[in-house]
Order: C-alpha cells, then structure tokens, then sequence
C-alpha cells in the first residue's frame, strides 16, 4: 500500500472558509467514522455532520461537516477529537478502577 | 413503575432511554440526545457530566471470559470498541511457512492455513509490526519449526490403539526457535501455541512433515488469525415493565412467569406477579409474552439503548481483563493519528488558497 496517500483530504465542493466541507480520512472505517460523527454532532455549533464508506474495498471515510455562523469545520473536527480522546480516558479510568474495586464474580472456565 | 425496593437506578425507568421491544418490530432505537433536538435542553459535549453518568461495572471474570457492564456511551462508542476489538488489536501469527518436506496427504497450502490459525501465547507488545519490505529481525519475527515423521513403535503395548509416533500432529510439535534477543527475552515464558492439542495433521507410516514457521505480528482486519478475541460482544440490558392498571389474572400468573426467563418473573403464593430486577439482564427477550392475546397490554418489553453489557472471550495470549484496555488504546492511537493530521492541515499555508480553486482532488 502507498504510504504517501494523506491521512486527511479536504474534497472538492469545499467552502473557501471551510464553514462546510467534507474531509476524506484515509485508513479508518465505521469504527471511528461513527464515534467522530456523534461527536461532532454534540457540538452546538454543527449544523449538519454525517460520514460514509462510500464503497466496501477502498480504505476511506467521508466525514462531510458544516457549520453554524461561518465557523471552521476544521477547528471542529480537531476539538471533537480531543473531546473524543477525553471521552476514552475516562472509560479507561472507569474500567481500571472497577477491575480494582468492584466485587467480582470470579469462576473457572477451562479451554 | 418502579418500586421501592429497585435494585435498578431510578433513571433506568426514563422511556427516554428505553428502546422498545414489539412483536414485529422494534421502536426508538437511535438516541435523538444532541444538541437543538430538545427544546431548552442542553446536550452539548460535557465531560463532567460524561463523567458523572458513565458507569463501568466489571462483573463477572474467568480466565478466558470477561463481562462487564458500560452505562451512559452512546452505541457509536460502544461499538467503536467492539470493533476494535475483533479488528484492530494486534497479535502473533504464523505468516510465512517454509515447506522442506511435506508427504502427508494434507497439501502444503492447507496445512499452511491451519498453522496460521493457531494461536500464539506470545505477548504481541514485544513485537514491531513487520511490513513486506522489512528485513526479519529477532523484533518482528518468531521463528518455529515442525519436523514429525510417524512411526510405528516397536514397544507399543499389544492390542493399543496408538501404534505409531506421530500418527497425530499436534499444535504442541511446534519447536520454538529462538533468534537474536529473544531467548533471553522469552526465558520465563518460552512461546508456544496456547492450546496444544490442536490437530494439525494425521500421518500415515514413514510419512513426514518438516517447515520452518514465521510467526508476525498483524490486526484482524487483514486476517482472522490476528484476531485476538473468540468473541467480543454487547446487548443491551433487558427491562420488563409491568402495566399497574392491568395486573395479570392470578390463575394465570405461572403461565406468564413461564413466558420469559427462568428468576425473571416472582410468582408469590396469592397469584401476584412482580418482576425480580436482580435477574432481569438474564433475560432472554423471547418475546413469548407478546405472542399471547391474555397478556396483551399488561407488560412492556423494553430495553435500556446506553446500558451494554459487553462480553470478551480472549483466545490469544492477552487475559480478558487486558483486552478493553487495549482496544482503548488503539482507539486513542487512532484519534491521535487523525489529530495530527487535522492539526497539520490547519497549519498549513495557505490552506485556505489550496481550498478556494485548486483543490487538491481525491483519486480513487
């Protein structure tokens, strides 16, 4: 596979401020695609925000965002994501202290 | 509906989180929490209160399986884990057989598939991925050899079953080879397969199998024998409401306790039927209740859309409480790799010129 393909495209059609515009993601799929759309669509400023696979066998994601009062689709993108790695740490921290506190049902299951 | 006595939070009775079960179909299955959808309700981003609601219970734990419970994600989230899970964390396989001898009657190629399906109990973040162009090193490459030949054995008992060495070829035949560092690195705990009585091939007498296996490091995604899971699952936890203003008839309470299951429904001695919330995620949802026309408007089945309780069965060298975590972290790793990219977009001079005419056009 090359590697020169960039993570991120902007596709064609896109405003000049960027206030609406469809990033293509090279090498992610629904896995990420649905997490970032909710994300983005958390953010009041997202007036619309909806991705897709546009076909099984190529390795990318349309994620078209657009935004309220001109703003940056850009920007957006980039706080949805921080707010999506927050997001996990939390669970991660949640699991790490219910794996040390929380009463476990231990049992024996042979392979 | 909930009584005193819920062993549930009382927010689990909000129908804004029940997703409804039907006899034909199901109802409000997205969650319609964003901003703008609710008037006077704010449903922006908030980690606080993310924090606040989320809930993370593990459950129960074996050395193979692991359940616990994820409260207040949406399914997005919810199933980008899942996901990951069966696709993106990493293991070893074997990816590169060498065929020096093979007289068995399984072909070189089917026996190397079954090689590389076995999984390896090998911790994968010892190991650099290894791409195509790489050069095979002691840090991305482990190294096995199978060299069986059956015979007959001389001293087997008269009237045995086994008369033969090797009749059977076994995933524990592997012979670890070590390179480089790796002997050191791996004394504790020599790499081997996890199970050792799979079968990889039967031998006839005087024949033989000998080939050299690399085993690699890989992701699902590319090949089921990276996956590191047997399964990795959720379902969303079970609700039975029952209608206060049409109990059900008390000769007919055994048949309605019997229409779901077993510890769901509490029959007690005068006919009264009341709902065991401790057993109600053992609920199998059949929907036998619904199917009979006496039950009709007495209960609901409901389930609660952000309560998952998910499922890991690990089949590789990960134990089951390690896998969520990994799969956090490659999902972090991923919205890293994407964030830099972003950021690097935004840096970019002249970004906005690049936008306005000369757009740089996807190529398919």
């Amino acid at each position: 596979m090359a590697d020169s393909t960039p993570k991120i495209k902007i596709l064609k059609g896109a405003e000049p401020d960027l206030s609406a515009a469809t990033y293509q993601i090279h090498d992610e799929s629904h896995t990420l695609g649905n997490a970032l759309r909710w994300m983005l669509m958390k953010n009041p400023k997202v007036e619309f925000c909806g991705y897709s696979v546009p076909h099984p066998s190529e390795n990318h994601i349309n994620m078209r965002i657009q935004m309220y009062d001109n703003l940056s689709s850009l920007t957006a993108l980039i706080t949805a994501l921080s707010n999506l790695d927050d997001l996990c740490g939390t669970v991660e921290d949640a699991y790490k202290s219910s794996l040390a506190t929380d009463p476990i049902e231990r049992w024996d299951e042979q392979s | 509906m909930a009584s005193s006595s819920s062993s549930l939070p009382p927010s689990v009775f909000n129908p804004r989180r029940h997703v409804g079960v039907n006899l034909e179909r199901v109802t409000n299955v997205t969650n319609t929490e964003y901003p703008g959808h609710y008037p006077d309700e704010d449903h922006s981003w908030d980690l606080a209160k993310f924090k606040q609601n989320l809930q993370l219970s593990v459950k129960r734990l074996s050395q193979r399986s692991i359940e616990f419970d994820l409260v207040g994600v949406d399914a997005s989230i919810a199933n980008a884990f899942r996901r990951i899970l069966i696709a993106e964390v990493p293991t070893m396989a074997i990816e590169h057989v060498y065929v020096w001898n093979n007289t068995s009657v399984i072909q070189d190629e089917v026996l190397a598939q079954r090689l590389g399906l076995i999984p390896l109990d090998v911790d994968p973040r010892m190991f650099e991925f290894r791409t195509q162009t790489d050069t095979p090193t002691d840090r991305n490459t482990l190294v096995f050899q199978l060299n069986v030949t059956c015979e007959r054995m001389k001293n087997a008992p008269r009237g045995s079953t086994s008369q033969h060495k090797h009749e059977y070829v076994r995933s524990e035949d592997l012979e670890w080879v070590p390179q480089g560092e790796q002997e050191v690195v791996f004394a504790d705990k020599p790499p081997a397969p996890t199970n050792k009585e799979i079968v990889l091939a039967k031998l006839a007498p005087g024949q033989e199998i000998n080939v050299e296996l690399h085993a690699i490091k890989g992701v699902g995604k590319e090949h089921a024998k990276w996956n590191p899971v047997a399964t990795a699952s959720y379902r969303l936890h079970p609700l039975v409401l029952l209608n206060p203003s049409k109990p059900i008839p008390p000769h007919l309470a055994d048949k309605f306790a019997k229409c779901f299951s077993p510890g769901v429904v509490r029959v007690e001695s005068g006919g009264k039927v009341s709902i065991d919330e401790r057993n109600l995620r053992k609920e199998s949802m059949s929907r036998e209740v619904l199917r009979h026309p006496e039950f009709e408007g007495c209960v609901e089945l409901k389930r609660i859309r952000d309560w998952f309780i998910f499922t890991i069965e690990s089949e590789s060298h990960y134990k089951p409480e390690e896998l969520f975590l990994e799969s956090v972290k490659v999902m972090r790793a991923k919205i890293a790799s994407v964030r830099e990219a972003a950021e690097a977009l935004i840096a970019q001079p002249g970004a906005d010129a690049r936008v306005d005419g000369d757009v740089e056009m996807a190529t398919a």
